[in-house]
């Protein structure tokens, strides 16, 4: 529609061509806010709200087994959060689990971005396999890891552990669940890499062979310098999925042995405890955890959104 | 010749470390009940008898319906939305542009469990918990994120001049977008439509805390209540068996459409 008003513009008179383009630019206006509002309506519609609504109910005592004795509590649930032993508890091994398994990423998906980006033989079959563990179910994955490490069913238990049962034992537990999640999500990460590897350019990387640059001086000082901001988006968006981790531990353990991440007490909470109070408590303390991380991501590391306009690349 | 030889070994190494896993839950679903828990990597003896069982079970069935129910329409109508505002990015100059782009990249890192307390509530006062609108929902509002992505790094490629160009040679503004847009527009929109299926078909924590019954209750829950649940003994095989049902649309996907897969999930997270 509004370019056929602006197909019209000449047809009229000189005299209102000035008023008449601003019209076409309150047009365009009017359209970009037309197709963008139904997107931007459900966005803020299902998260916005939910969100404040769960910062009021953060403040009342609010059990559903007991609904009559709902009231302002002020911050009595906070406190009740924070003095709990098993928060705490859950908040460490989310954290552990978030920085083992981003580093392990980090590094492993280097290797495959590389191996994705480079390979001489077989491209497509190597980048085939890897999209396998991304699009697969997680909770599918988990299982699997599951019964290989169940003692009798699984391959893994008899070939490594023989004479343990590694998923009851909060040490083996956990490094299956760094590990599931390891197999998980290493692909998207060398995806996101391997993104940052196009951008090196090929004459530089000559250029310092050239020069008696060894493999490991053209790696550090050519390509990831260039690669720094794919590092860092893929870094941040992997952080703040690991600190989201739920299913892996849910199917793995239950949350067994103390091994509960944060999400996964905060639905305990709710589903087992139906206390809403303390569950919407434990939201809005996961909430600002986040909003802290990618604060000091962007911060300290300058990490350029994607999607900015201001452009660190190409 | 070497070099080859290296590359081949590190390919082999990486299609082993990804298929495993997978091979793994395939191989239990084909075997017996009396040598399930032999450890064996490889099924001593074959069966389809875990297949037929759950296919004959009400809780998975009516849990693949609705689990293809769902995804499917929130793909339809996350793909739609999130090409009308891409559209808008990409191409219109309007105020609100940067909040919009900021508003996805807030909610692609949003803990989707803060969500989970109020939104439980909130459905339970509005009849929304344990419906399919109920899931869909929230599947729509974590898609848009990827979804505008990956469609403005779609879109940013294509040659809008041929539009005109069109349009000079006598196309009527309906026919440049059909014959000449369309199709350039159609590869990008589909590739969206891939991946926010396989992030709709996925998800675990909406599933397991806003159903409660099995008119909503998608296959990654179903699975998780076979575990102790009555109608089967040892669950393990048909666990197992339905795993690998809900896997096949994702390895067909990858098979088929891995070039895309790709070029979207690094156009839309890194070019932006």
């Amino acid at each position: 529609m509004s370019v056929q008003e602006k197909v019209r513009i000449p047809a009229r008179r000189s005299p209102r061509t000035k008023a008449v383009l601003s019209e076409g630019k309150r047009q365009e206006r009017r359209l970009g806010w037309l197709l963008c509002a139904p997107a931007a309506i459900v966005m803020v519609a299902v998260t916005a709200y939910p969100i404040i609504y769960s910062v009021w109910l953060s403040l009342q005592r609010y059990d559903l087994k007991f609904p009559d004795q709902k009231e302002f509590v002020g911050l009595a649930n906070y406190a009740t959060v924070l003095s709990n032993g098993y928060w705490w508890s859950a908040f460490g091994v989310t954290a552990l689990i978030t920085v083992i398994s981003v580093t392990a990423e980090l590094v492993l998906g280097m290797g495959l971005a590389l191996i994705m980006h480079k390979t001489v033989v077989g491209r497509g079959l190597v980048r085939t396999s890897a999209l396998i563990p991304y699009g697969i179910v997680t909770v599918v994955a988990a299982f699997s890891w599951r019964y290989a490490w169940t003692p009798g069913t699984g391959y893994l238990a008899n070939l490594v552990t023989p004479d343990g049962a590694p998923l009851t034992e909060r040490a083996g537990a956990l490094a299956i669940i760094v590990l599931a999640e390891i197999w998980k999500t290493t692909p998207f990460m060398a995806l996101l890499l391997m993104a940052g590897l196009a951008l090196v350019p090929d004459d530089l990387l000559k250029a310092a062979s050239m020069d008696g640059a060894s493999w490991w001086q053209r790696f550090t000082k050519v390509m990831l310098p260039v690669m720094k901001p794919a590092v860092l988006v893929a870094l941040l968006f992997r952080t703040l999925d690991a600190f989201r981790v739920f299913d892996n531990i849910y199917v793995l353990t239950a949350g067994a042995n103390e091994t509960s991440s944060v999400s996964m007490i905060a639905y305990n909470n709710l589903m087992k405890g139906l206390n809403l109070g303390i569950g919407s408590t434990m939201s809005v303390l996961i909430f600002l955890t986040v909003a802290i991380i990618a604060f000091i991501f962007v911060k300290l590391f300058g990490t350029a959104a994607p999607g900015s306009d201001d452009g660190t690349r190409r | 010749m070497g070099a080859k030889f290296r590359w081949g070994v590190l390919d082999a190494v990486v299609v082993v470390f990804a298929l495993i896993p997978v091979l793994w839950i395939v191989s239990l679903s084909f075997k017996t009940t009396a040598t399930l828990t032999d450890g064996n990597f490889i099924p001593r003896e074959w069966t389809w008898e875990n297949y037929r069982t759950i296919f004959q079970t009400d809780q998975f069935v009516r849990a693949l319906v609705n689990s293809i129910g769902i995804a499917l329409i929130s793909t339809l109508i996350a793909v739609v939305l999130g090409t009308m505002a891409a559209y808008a990015i990409s191409r219109l100059d309007f105020p609100g542009k940067k909040a919009l782009v900021g508003v996805s990249l807030l909610i692609a890192m949003f803990p989707q469990v803060s969500l989970v307390s109020p939104l439980f509530d909130i459905e339970r006062n509005t009849g929304l918990f344990d419906t399919w609108p109920g899931l869909i929902l929230p599947y729509i509002t974590f898609a848009l994120p990827l979804a505008i992505y990956t469609l403005s790094a779609f879109f940013k490629q294509i040659p809008w001049d041929l539009e005109k160009a069109a349009k000079m040679d006598g196309a009527t503004q309906g026919e440049a977008f059909r014959k000449v847009i369309a199709p350039l527009a159609a590869p990008g929109v589909f590739t969206t439509a891939i991946l926010v299926f396989i992030f709709c078909w996925n998800d675990f924590l909406f599933a397991i805390s806003l159903t409660s019954t099995e008119r909503s209750r998608t296959v990654p829950v179903a699975l998780s209540f076979f575990t102790g649940a009555s109608q089967f003994e040892d669950p393990t095989g048909a666990i197992s068996a339905a795993a690998v049902v809900i896997t096949i649309p994702i390895i067909l996907f990858v098979l088929f459409f891995q070039r895309r897969i790709v070029a979207g999930l690094t156009s839309g997270a890194v070019k932006g």
